[in-house]
């Protein structure tokens, strides 16, 4: 079996720092990682090839330091990874993206592609469903859990309240959350392989069949127009009091706004 | 992939909104849209449509009238009961083909954020995912897509402006519906059923939470953090819920713990709430948390940490241990 799983190198956002004088995002110094729910679908790919044997392909799009995200792929078992990357494809947004990747992923076998359900820099969640539309492949999103039986797959699909057990033919992307299991760490045998040995293909725009108006921020329809972070809120009132007297206030509250 | 260039722009008016349902009931962040893209429509003097697909569901159509829908297109048949991506997909992608309006709305929900790509992937135009403001820019006719990208601590204000349609989705709670006027006239107009498009996807089976009171509906929310301290204490909250008919919410640390099952997880990555009231019980406040927090009118927070980033968004601030407080508090309102 040959699964291609999708990896965006993302800024671990939680130590995300704002500028205090012009508001913007520092980024210098922002540990980069593999996108948290790009790394439980890497690994439901590897548990399927130490279960019944696959070809693990990682495939990552971004600037020449996105190499180090398929390195650790590569450390924690993945067979091979490409770098798809050029300035051209620079600016793209999840049409853009999602097209330049499906151009990637079409020079390659597959029969099961795993995205992130998510990114948590860009946060859209587009990316994965529109590489299926583009390579005219069903897709089961927000998958919880994955189970591989010959051709078939079963998957636990999550929603707000509830959730599906749905069933498809492979070949098939799937769009896998952070659930879906604990990620193992780098292997010490591999890591020497990975960073010294094993090569990280380059894919640069003469390699794929691309169109150029598909493509980087020309070929994308969406333009941010403006950003900005959100104005601070004016903080309430904080009361350091016995508890006692805390719940009191609670209530009285509670009361002026007609909830009790 | 089949590219549009140059798409004459002129060419799209109206707004739809893909009406969300399921055992034919809509969805209400379907109902809210409506609202929404009726006051856009004023302002680009034009009409809402309602997209209605689904099965034995007749009863809905006057219900998204008064809502505020000018027209809903109905398809129905039995194909079309269980939502699927592709079927739902390729179904709204001919409807927007025929009648070229010139924005889609489609509710944040699992199954709207895993369409909406489907349909502007196909239809090669834009999409901005999770919209917290849709504004109209009256000079260009162009909306104004405003949304929190990294994980809210950076707002952006997206536009596309040479592709139709212009798609958003929108999360639950972000709007609010208008009043319901039953007696609001519209058009509904039953589609012709085409073959049915192929599934790829089959259901086995599904699984229904049990919640009590639905997080995305309550008034008054009780929200758990780690500061709770063990599972076992999360029932001080339960029953504070309890005895104000509220629900029960926490932070994805106390859903990571296996303290409470991810449908009751606020935030980022979580649900939207928008309560009157929202009691925080030893919560951090990070971003990504608070970035579920809808403008909610009264938030309330305890925490025993007087510099928790969390007073800074809550209007009442208490410095001290919730597992004394609750109790108290709960015996105070018996
Ligand atoms: C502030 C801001 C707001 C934005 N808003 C929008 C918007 O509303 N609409 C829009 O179309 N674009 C938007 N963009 C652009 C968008 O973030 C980029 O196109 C981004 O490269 C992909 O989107 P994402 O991060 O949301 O990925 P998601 O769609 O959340 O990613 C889902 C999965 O796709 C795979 N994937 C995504 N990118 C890559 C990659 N480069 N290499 C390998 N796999 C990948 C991963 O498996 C990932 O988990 C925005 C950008 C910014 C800076
Ligand atoms: C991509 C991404 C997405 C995320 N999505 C979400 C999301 O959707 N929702 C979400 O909630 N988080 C989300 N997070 C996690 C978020 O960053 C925080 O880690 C999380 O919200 C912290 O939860 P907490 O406040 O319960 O726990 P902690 O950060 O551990 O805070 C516990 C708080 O309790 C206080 N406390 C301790 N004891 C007591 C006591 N006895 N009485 C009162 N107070 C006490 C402490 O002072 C502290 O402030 C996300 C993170 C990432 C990176």
């Amino acid at each position: 079996m040959n699964i291609v799983v999708c990896i965006k190198q993302v800024p671990d956002t939680t130590e995300v720092k704002l500028d205090p004088k012009t508001g913007t995002l520092i980024r210098d110094g922002v540990p980069s990682i593999i996108n948290p729910d790009d790394k439980a679908g890497l690994e439901a790919a590897l548990r399927l090839k130490d279960e019944k044997g696959a070809h693990v392909t990682v495939v990552s799009m971004g600037p020449p330091q996105a190499d180090l995200a398929l390195r650790e792929a590569l450390s924690m078992g993945a067979d091979e990874a490409i770098l798809v990357t050029d300035r051209a494809f620079g600016g793209a947004d999840t049409w853009a993206t999602s097209s330049t990747l499906a151009a990637a992923l079409n020079k390659l076998d597959y029969d099961l592609i795993v995205t992130g359900r998510q990114a948590i820099d860009g946060d859209t969640a587009q990316v994965g469903p529109q590489i299926a539309e583009h390579l005219k492949l069903p897709n089961i999103s927000y998958a919880e859990e994955i189970k591989v039986d010959g051709d078939t797959i079963v998957v636990k699909r999550q929603y707000e309240d509830r959730y599906d057990l749905l069933k498809a033919k492979l070949p098939i992307l799937i769009t896998a959350l952070a659930e879906l299991n604990k990620p193992r760490y780098m292997k010490p045998g591999l890591i020497f392989d990975a960073y010294r040995e094993k090569e990280v293909k380059i894919w640069t725009l003469k390699d794929l069949d691309v169109d150029m108006s598909n493509i980087g921020l020309k070929g994308s329809p969406t333009k941010v127009k403006k950003s900005f972070t959100k104005g601070a809120k004016q903080a309430g009132k904080v009361y350091n009091v016995d508890p006692q007297e805390s719940a009191e206030i609670i209530v009285n509250k509670m009361k002026e706004k007609f909830i009790l | 992939f089949d590219v549009v260039e140059n798409v004459d722009i002129s060419n799209y008016e109206g707004i739809f909104v893909f009406a969300e349902q399921r055992y034919g009931k809509l969805k209400t962040v379907s109902l809210e849209l409506i609202g929404k893209a009726k006051s856009l429509a004023q302002e680009l003097n034009t009409s809402v449509t309602a997209v209605l697909l689904g099965h034995s569901i007749d009863n809905l159509s006057k219900e998204l009238i008064a809502y505020g829908a000018d027209k809903v297109l109905v398809m129905d048949a039995p194909w079309l009961n269980d939502f699927n991506d592709h079927v739902y997909g390729e179904v709204m992608v001919k409807l927007i083909k025929d009648y070229k309006p010139e924005i889609v709305l489609i509710g944040a929900t699992s199954n709207g954020r895993s369409l909406a790509p489907h349909i502007s992937s196909s239809l090669r135009t834009g999409l901005t995912a999770d919209c917290t403001v849709l504004d109209i820019d009256k000079e260009e006719r162009l909306l104004l897509q405003t949304r929190p990208a990294f994980g809210g601590n950076l707002m952006a204000t997206i536009v596309c402006e040479n592709h139709r349609p212009q798609m958003s989705t929108v999360r639950p709670k972000v709007f609010k519906p208008l009043e319901p006027d039953y007696s609001r006239e519209g058009i509904i107009n039953i589609l012709p059923i085409p073959t049915p498009v192929e599934r790829f996807v089959e259901k086995i089976k599904n699984i229904d939470n049990n919640e009590t009171i639905s997080l995305a509906d309550a008034d008054i929310i009780v929200s758990v953090g780690k500061g709770i301290g063990s599972a076992k204490n999360i029932q001080l909250a339960k029953d504070l819920a309890d005895v104000l008919g509220g629900a029960l919410g926490a932070s994805r640390s106390v859903v990571d713990s296996g303290w409470i099952p991810y449908s009751q997880q606020i935030g980022q990555t979580g649900k939207t709430v928008a309560p009157k009231i929202y009691i925080a019980c030893g919560i951090s406040g990070a971003i990504q948390h608070i970035a579920g927090l809808a403008d909610i009118e009264t938030i309330v927070a305890i925490n025993i940490d007087p510099d928790a980033p969390i007073f800074k968004v809550a209007h009442y601030g208490i410095v001290g241990d919730c597992r004394e407080i609750l109790p108290m508090l709960i015996k105070k309102i018996k």
